[in-house]
């Protein structure tokens, strides 16, 4: 019954859950990627390579040289699919279990919270935490807790 | 060579990203659903991640100024307050929703799909909403 109900549950909020593959070798390969970027960006630019903190200075004009600093990090970042294609052939699979309009209200929430927050999962879950800054323990506490909860109350609960 | 620096870190970041998964909404949002489709990935994307940036932050920190600038741009915010830890619980709530965050969503604009470009487009309305109330809750506290 629990299983029929959380199925009800999840088509009523729009979301019917998916089954991903347990991959653990490429996400420790891409997780130590995404690491090496944010120690290049330290070490390169002296920037925290926070993609809450890249994109909200985009829309702050003034200073051209951090902005098209900024706008670079962004090219470059929607380049790796491209990149990733050539390199295996692959297109990186997306599944998106969650309605547009969903996606949209989800999108505006998290704009604002990480507006409030100072920050997301790279700015406060990788770089924060490797400053070892209690700031981001917490951050990333609350917004890994807040996430599960959502996913539980929307798939299970109800 | 700026710009072409800061576009190969960009690169690097977003094939961290594609490679990792985390590029799919599907894969992340099970990371949450603990009780059901659960798929530990990202955890591991977290620890590949960190096992590179707590040394390589360490080594880089040691040096007086970065490579291409004259001096590093650390946040010094100390406090742990209610806008952290409600503002990052909300950000969970909207990440529960979509499955994209602001990292993953970036890096997915290149595949060209529909979804990413509203979400993207929808966190930054958020971002403004959230700039336009604060701008209006600082007049409200301290009045210049």
């Amino acid at each position: 019954m629990g299983a029929n109900a959380a199925r009800a549950a999840a088509e009523i909020c729009g979301t019917k859950p998916m089954e991903t593959e347990f991959t653990p070798w490429t996400a420790l390969a891409g997780g130590a990627l995404i690491g090496s970027a944010a120690v290049l960006l330290l070490a390169v630019h002296g920037r925290i390579l926070g993609a809450t903190g890249i994109l909200g200075g985009l829309f702050r004009l003034g200073d051209a040289a951090d902005w098209t600093l900024r706008a670079a990090v962004i090219a470059g970042m929607a380049t790796g699919p491209l990149v990733h294609l050539l390199a295996t052939g692959e297109r990186p699979v997306l599944d998106q279990p969650v309605p547009t309009w969903a996606v949209a209200l989800g999108g505006l929430i998290v704009g604002v919270g990480v507006s409030y927050g100072g920050g997301c999962t790279s700015g406060h879950g990788v770089c924060g935490l490797a400053r070892l800054s209690r700031r981001s323990m917490v951050a990333t506490a609350s917004f890994m807790a807040s996430a599960v909860l959502t996913v539980f109350l929307i798939r299970h609960g109800v | 060579m700026r710009l072409l620096s800061a576009f190969a870190i960009g690169l690097v970041f977003g094939l961290g990203i594609t490679v990792s998964g985390m590029i799919n909404p599907a894969k992340v949002l099970n990371f949450f659903d603990i009780a059901g489709t659960w798929d530990p990935s990202l955890a591991f994307v977290m620890a590949g991640a960190l096992a590179v940036a707590i040394p390589g932050y360490r080594m880089v920190l040691r040096s007086p100024a970065p490579r291409m600038e004259d001096r590093f741009q650390l946040p010094d915010m100390r406090v742990i307050d209610r806008r952290l830890v409600l503002g990052s619980a909300t950000f969970g709530l909207g990440w529960g929703i979509a499955g994209f965050c602001p990292g993953g969503a970036l890096p997915a604009l290149g595949t060209g799909a529909f979804d990413v470009h509203v979400f993207v487009a929808a966190l930054v309305a958020g971002m403004f909403i959230a700039r336009w109330l604060r701008s209006r809750t600082l007049v409200a506290t301290r009045p210049l």
